[in-house]
């Protein structure tokens, strides 16, 4: 084959025309979804199967309520979830539509090419798309070795996945959920604390006096059992401090807004620490009992004045101590948010890390009201013969240059994917499940060349996304309301467990993630690996080992397990309370960043700012969509299809905007938005900044035998931010990609529009 | 016996889930709802007020849908809930233009639909489908004949307001400040 650009149609999509169609193509389908019927159905009338939801990592759990016919009818949350607590949010609710979607992918496809170099997708039966994997994993293989096939994963799919590849020889995997999002905060308090926070938070967000969010967006996200406690926090009349460049929802329901200039949060974080150490509002027992460094902190944040941070925030110095005596009157029952999706400006370790430091100040860890220790029940591992040792792994991707790179990188597994890179650890075929790296990781241009210098791609999708049409082959995923997957085991304030079992059987020709990797294991040898026929198996086994069983799991969906440990740090009385650090203490002052280089206590450094004519380009989150995941799913697009772009009134001004216009965003690289985006005038953002929903403006298309398939309804809608993020700011402890210095103009005009030659 | 329900506003972070609850329970079409959400902003920046506004048919006391229809389609049924017969409505819309609230909507089977007060779950002892599903915990729903009731409560002790009130419908949808 010659070097012709083998993904070249994708382009004909580059830059579609905007404007679609102006009616939902949904109310012509709305039978497909609910037989009409004279009365709703009593859940008496209903068979229920248990599940826990997939349209976000919180992982609710959830009965799924199918009728006589076996058609799903509603998916309620199940009353003994702590995650739910028996209330889905709006996503969980509207899951069924991820079902029902007619835009779905049906059956496995596989790239072909006509004799011009055309090319599109055909229909194919599982075994041969299966057959024809094994085969050109072992091709690459032969060329490269096992590791050069890299996973991109997210979601419960993801998993099976690691795991084929590891039986096999391949651990090359990286999340964006991890590089993306959440990495540096772990890192954060890693360093602070000797572990992580993991998912569930362990805010006891239930108990506390005083709830601090910098750049949190409780009701934006659905963080559904969070988003409870606020509730009920707010039922108590709880203080809640928001630290936001727009009045956000929780901006509303607080008692103290303080809107932000964006980029300089760590400065406010530093001048915060200044008060309460200044004014002696800390813990004092608990600092002296706990930390280590408090002397070093004391003396490295005399200089963060609250006057002085007042001048670099834009904030009112008198506002900053006001806030910062609040936490103090709160402590140790206060909760100084570590938010979620931390990527931000590349010192993003250091600035969790000073919202770990502060928490640790005030007494906060451990406590009541604080943080509490969670516990989880840990499922022993079905058992398998020993993993074979690859020669080289995620690890060495990026460790070297980044030591608390503990999970897979993307962003490294793409730099390695590209043509130029030359050194012995390439990847040269990629498995990408359930995550459409198009949207998710930035700079997208270069990851399309590591795609284009792929051999072999294999992506496994309830969608059409971007990144299908990338693929050389794929596999049509079921559902999860279609498929069973592992046990939901995760951390609590009670330890427990969540069975997800299929309601329903996969519909068209899709398949769950499970029965896919182990048919691709099954081709590559590992059949000692699947000693197993069907994925209950495993479940069963599982299960039996900590006195539960599958068929009770079915009944209840939930169990309970007692704790272990004391939930909090006063009711370790016995012995003192060891912390997984150099000095068995919380290090406020971090002994592994002295020896390592990094900054042992935070540093404040101001961050570039935009070329004139440019607004900071902010994205964030809508409480009834999952980024990209949920904007073609039929009730969440009904609920929220047209994003807007905040801009203040002063910008409006400036640009002559008007509420309603249609407008295209540039970055100062000249990268134009590929579709455009609607204005809205509001108040509730500051005039260096616009603001927009991440996971609109999908463009992936593809053509199976000559039919266009794509998401029809999310089609075109809105700008994807991430095409825009041309610029990031690697953190260095992490490697994590910082995404929010990325600078906007607006277009008033369509920069795509063809000359029309009369 | 008098149904009710109150929404906090403090509370609600307009997510809609009380719209897609309403939808998947009620089997209404997608592209129609019987809920839907408003946000309401004040002031300028930065001194603002914003809350959102979960609104459905307020279950008046005083009808003027059931006033304008020809054919008896709509009533006023146990615990003043304002329904529907569908069989008997002609989808003349008379009561769609009546209603202050635009709480009613064509349904594409060919008669007007609105809220019910999920009275098929009310009718079992349990809350309507958007209170029970609301994971703020915002709305509140009872019987205001009951004064022990939590809605009565809350309405006895906390301060509230109704959408409309000049329209002299007597809305039983209160909005706690």
């Amino acid at each position: 084959m010659g070097k012709l650009n083998r993904r070249d149609f994708i382009k004909i999509s580059g830059t579609a025309t905007v404007g679609l169609a102006a009616t939902s193509p949904l109310t012509e389908i709305w039978q497909h979804i609910f037989p009409p019927e004279e009365r709703p159905l009593l859940d008496s009338e209903m068979t229920k199967t248990s599940t826990y939801c997939e349209v976000c990592f919180w992982n609710c759990a959830a009965w799924t309520y199918t009728d006589k016919e076996g058609k799903v009818r509603k998916i309620i949350g199940n009353q003994l979830d702590p995650h739910s607590n028996g209330r889905l949010c709006p996503r969980g609710t509207g899951g069924l539509g991820m079902y029902f979607d007619e835009d779905r992918l049906k059956k496995p496809l596989i790239r072909v090419s006509d004799k011009n170099g055309k090319q599109e997708f055909r229909e194919a039966e599982w075994d041969e798309a299966l057959d024809l994997i094994a085969e050109n994993m072992k091709k690459i293989e032969r060329k490269y070795g096992k590791e050069s096939i890299a996973l991109f994963y997210h979601g419960k799919t993801g998993p099976h996945f690691k795991h084929m590849l590891q039986y096999w020889g391949s651990n090359t995997n990286a999340k964006p959920a991890s590089s993306q999002c959440l990495i540096t905060r772990e890192a954060g308090f890693i360093a602070t604390y000797g572990t992580g926070l993991a998912s569930p938070e362990p805010t006891d967000i239930k108990n506390t006096d005083c709830l601090v969010l910098i750049g949190s967006h409780f009701g934006e996200n659905m963080h559904n059992g969070h988003v409870q406690e606020i509730s009920h926090m707010i039922d108590r009349g709880g203080t809640i401090i928001t630290v936001d460049p727009r009045f956000s929802t929780m901006a509303a329901h607080s008692s103290k807004w303080l809107p932000i200039k964006p980029s300089t949060d760590l400065a406010l974080l530093l001048a915060w620490m200044n008060v309460i150490i200044n004014e002696e509002l800390y813990d004092k027992d608990y600092v002296e009992q706990y930390t280590f460094g408090f002397d070093q902190l004391k003396q490295h944040v005399q200089k963060y004045t609250p006057e002085w941070a007042g001048s670099v925030t834009t904030l009112n110095p008198a506002d900053i101590i006001e806030t910062a005596r609040m936490m103090g009157a709160a402590s140790p029952r206060v909760i100084i948010h570590p938010g979620r999706h931390t990527a931000w400006y590349g010192d993003d370790t250091q600035r969790t890390r000073a919202i770990a430091i502060l928490n640790a100040i005030l007494g906060a860890w451990g406590r009541k009201g604080g943080f509490y220790f969670p516990e989880k029940v840990k499922l022993p591992k079905h058992p398998h013969p020993p993993l074979p040792k690859p020669a080289w792994s995620f690890k060495d991707l990026s460790q070297e240059r980044h030591k608390l790179a503990f999970a897979g990188i993307t962003n490294h597994i793409i730099e390695h994917a590209l043509p130029e890179y030359t050194g012995p650890y390439k990847v040269k075929g990629m498995f990408i499940v359930a995550t459409n790296i198009l949207q998710s990781v930035p700079q997208v241009e270069k990851v399309k060349r590591a795609l284009q210098n792929q051999e072999f791609i294999v992506v496994v999708e309830t969608m059409p996304s971007e990144v299908t049409g990338y693929a050389d082959i794929i596999l049509p995923e079921a559902t999860y309301l279609e498929r069973v997957d592992d046990i939901r085991t995760s951390q609590n304030r009670i330890p427990n467990i969540a069975l997800r079992y299929p309601a329903v059987e996969p519909r068209w020709d899709t398949k769950p993630g499970w029965w896919i990797a182990k048919e691709i294991g099954l081709r590559l040898g590992l059949k000692d690996y699947y000693e197993y026929e069907h994925y209950d198996e495993v479940l069963d086994w599982q299960l039996r080992q900590v006195g539960s069983s599958l068929e009770e799991m079915k009944e209840i969906g939930v169990k309970y397990f007692p704790r272990k440990t004391p939930m909090y740090i006063d009711e370790y009385t016995d012995e003192p309370y060891w912390f997984n650090t150099n000095t068995g203490k919380i290090e406020l002052y971090s002994t592994d960043f002295a020896e390592w280089g990094y900054d042992p206590l935070p540093v404040y450094r101001p961050k570039p700012e935009g070329p004139a004519g440019y607004l900071r380009l902010i994205y964030g989150r809508l409480p009834m969509h999952t980024f990209g995941r949920t904007i073609n799913t039929p009730h969440l697009y009904e609920l929220r299809h047209e994003p807007v772009l905040w801009v203040h009134p002063k910008v409006a001004k400036l640009y002559d905007l008007t509420n309603g216009q249609e407008v295209w965003l540039k970055n100062p690289k000249g990268k134009v938005s590929n579709f455009s985006i609607k204005v809205r005038i509001t108040e509730r953002i500051r005039h260096d900044s616009v603001y927009l929903p991440h996971g609109f403006g999908h463009k992936g298309k593809i053509f199976v035998d000559g039919k266009e398939i794509k998401m029809s309804r999310a089609y075109g809608r809105g700008i994807a931010d991430s095409e825009l993020i041309s610029d990031v700011l690697i953190d260095p402890e992490t490697g994590g990609t910082g995404m929010r210095n990325n600078f906007v103009t607006i277009l008033t005009e369509n920069p795509h529009k063809k000359e029309v030659v009369s | 016996m008098r149904y009710a329900m109150a929404i906090d506003v403090n509370k609600c972070v307009g997510c809609g889930d009380c719209v897609v609850a309403c939808q998947t329970e009620n089997n209404v079409p997608i592209g129609y709802s019987r809920d839907w959400i408003i946000e309401i902003t004040k002031g300028k920046y930065p001194d603002l007020m914003m809350h959102f506004e979960s609104q459905r048919c307020n279950h008046c006391e005083d009808t003027p849908c059931v006033r304008t229809c020809p054919t008896g389609a709509s009533f006023i049924d146990e615990g003043g809930i304002v329904k529907v017969e569908h069989d008997e409505c002609i989808g003349c819309g008379a009561c769609i233009e009546a209603c202050p609230y635009d709480a009613r909507y064509f349904h594409p089977d060919g008669y007007v639909d609105k809220c019910t007060f999920c009275d098929h779950r009310v009718k079992e002892g349990l809350d309507p489908a958007c209170v029970s599903v609301c994971p703020t915990y915002c709305m509140y729903f009872g019987d205001l004949d009951d004064p022990d009731s939590e809605i009565s409560k809350l309405l006895n002790s906390r301060e509230w307001y109704t959408l409309i009130p000049e329209a002299g419908t007597k809305p039983q949808i209160f909005y706690l400040k």
